[in-house]
């Protein structure tokens, strides 16, 4: 079992056994975690760019992380001190960056396939940190892996991921590498922020929250994204809030050891209740703590893949 | 070797291990993914029976420690590393099937100072089948096999299913095996 690609560009053209080779792997960087001494030297070597063209605080301090504990060296751009400012392209700066010597690319951008694009001209691994619309491939293997670790198994649960589903590439993510573990998924939210044929993608569509949580073993609520709601596809933030908050009262409709979840940052007290945010059934910190152990999983199973050359020592 | 010589191989490192440490209990023993876990499971037992307690047992994956990891394109997966007790101050026993090149044991030493920093490290091996490529001797030896690089050492043990053996598979006549315990000592 285990992964034969250069790049990660999104949960959709994974195989399952892919998906599972990504967590097992996780499961043993997670150790790694809890040593005294957290770091290990399989990347000793490499360089890996952290290339981030939109605002990302976890994401982007988690690369960081997993790339340093594996001994890799990072370099990290932000498009506000560089050149992107006074009208570099976007392949003249990759190819520039790639022309220093690099051999991974991290790379968050704001319009959907720039992973792939950049996969046609550039040599370097690349992995996929969230670009649009369409994907968050870590994210997604992340929240799997938070739910694997806790119920051991994927394939029948029942999953709700609540919000803005036409916005949410997290969700988008989650939905294909749940599906593709067996685990039945249901997306909830306003109408206007369901795509038309979500169906599609194997998963049962709510406008009734209510309905929705029915029976749910675990609820991945996603932030409503406040820089994304300029075109009055919501009414109002309070009105969002009675619709399909997530608020302890409704949590009765779940199954017994149910789990909260939540990509953060949170907007508490809108789609997510104060008390419910940090109740024993939330694993939100834990997320976090597994998106380094899943990440460090995917840098090195992409970098041993490739048999990127490395001096022995 | 057969299940009877790998038992008493087993049994008298055990008293070595006893025997040349001088405060018991410091003692701590470490497994090397894979095989190496088995060994020192059944080596803690034992020094357990003879010593009246129990003995700290850890086992270590050494995956991400190789020095062969990216240029190697057939990557072996990665399994746990489970050392759940501290390692400060402790006497390590690393414990693995066959030593060889020494690469592995390398690998295992030096993953063992991010848990800590252990009084002492030793090393006990069932098989020591020469061909060292690093400056590493082991302190218990169950069996010198002396084999070519070619050959292969092949170690069954019965926690895999089947019967304890050591098999030297020598490179002529591919596919004959034969038993070790007779020939390979007096080599």
């Amino acid at each position: 079992m285990t992964v034969k690609r250069k790049h990660l560009l999104g949960l959709e053209e994974l195989e399952p056994h892919e998906i599972l080779s990504f967590l097992e792997s996780a499961k043993v960087f997670r150790e790694v975690l809890d040593r005294p001494i957290k770091k290990v030297a399989p990347l000793r070597g490499l360089t890996v760019v952290n290339l981030f063209y939109e605002p990302s605080t976890r994401t982007r301090l988690s690369f960081e992380l997993a790339e340093k504990r594996l001994s890799a060296d990072t370099v990290s751009f932000t498009t506000a001190t560089s050149s992107v400012k006074k009208g570099e392209t976007l392949k003249d700066t990759v190819r520039n960056i790639e022309a220093m010597k690099i051999d991974m690319i991290v790379i968050r951008h704001q319009s959907a396939g720039v992973p792939y694009f950049l996969t046609r001209f550039s040599d370097a691994c690349i992995v996929n940190a969230g670009d649009g619309q369409h994907e968050h491939p870590t994210q997604g293997l992340l929240d799997l892996y938070t739910i694997w670790t806790k119920y051991k198994k994927l394939a029948g649960l029942r999953v709700v991921l609540m919000g803005d589903a036409k916005h949410s590439r997290v969700i988008r993510s989650n939905i294909w590498g749940l599906t593709k573990l067996g685990a039945s998924v249901a997306v909830c939210g306003p109408p206007t922020l369901l795509p038309v044929e979500m169906e599609k993608m194997g998963v049962e569509v709510y406008t009734d929250i209510d309905k929705a949580l029915d029976g749910a073993d675990v609820v991945n609520v996603m932030r409503i994204q406040l820089e994304r709601q300029t075109s009055g596809l919501l009414p109002s933030l309070r009105e969002y809030t009675t619709l399909f908050g997530i608020t302890r009262d409704r949590l009765k409709r779940l199954n017994k050891n149910y789990t909260i979840m939540h990509p953060g940052p949170i907007n508490r007290g809108i789609e997510l209740a104060d008390d419910v945010a940090d109740s024993v059934n939330s694993v939100i910190l834990e997320q976090v703590t597994n998106g380094v152990a899943v990440r460090m999983a995917v840098l090195y199973l992409l970098a041993a893949s490739e048999g990127k050359n490395v001096k022995q020592d | 070797m057969d299940a009877k010589q790998i038992s008493h191989a087993l049994t008298r490192i055990a008293h070595e291990i006893l025997e040349s440490i001088e405060e018991s209990d410091k003692l701590a023993i470490i497994g090397i993914r894979s095989n190496g876990d088995f060994l020192a499971d059944r080596l803690a037992e034992m020094i357990g029976k003879i010593d009246g307690r129990k003995i700290d047992v850890g086992y270590m994956d050494i995956t991400l420690y190789r020095d062969d990891l990216l240029t190697n394109p057939e990557h072996p997966e990665i399994k746990a590393t489970e050392i759940l007790f501290p390692v400060d101050h402790k006497v390590i026993v690393l414990v693995d099937d066959v030593l060889f090149t020494g690469r592995t044991i390398r690998a295992a030493l030096n993953q063992i100072p991010d848990y800590g920093r252990p009084q002492a490290v030793r090393l006990a091996i069932l098989v020591d089948r020469g061909g060292r490529e690093l400056p590493i001797r082991a302190d218990f030896v169950g069996k010198n096999i002396p084999s070519s690089r070619h050959d292969d050492v092949v170690v069954k043990l019965k926690e895999r299913g089947g019967d304890d053996s050591v098999l030297l598979r020598r490179d002529e006549g591919a596919g004959k095996a034969r038993e070790t315990s007779r020939k390979g000592n007096k080599k």
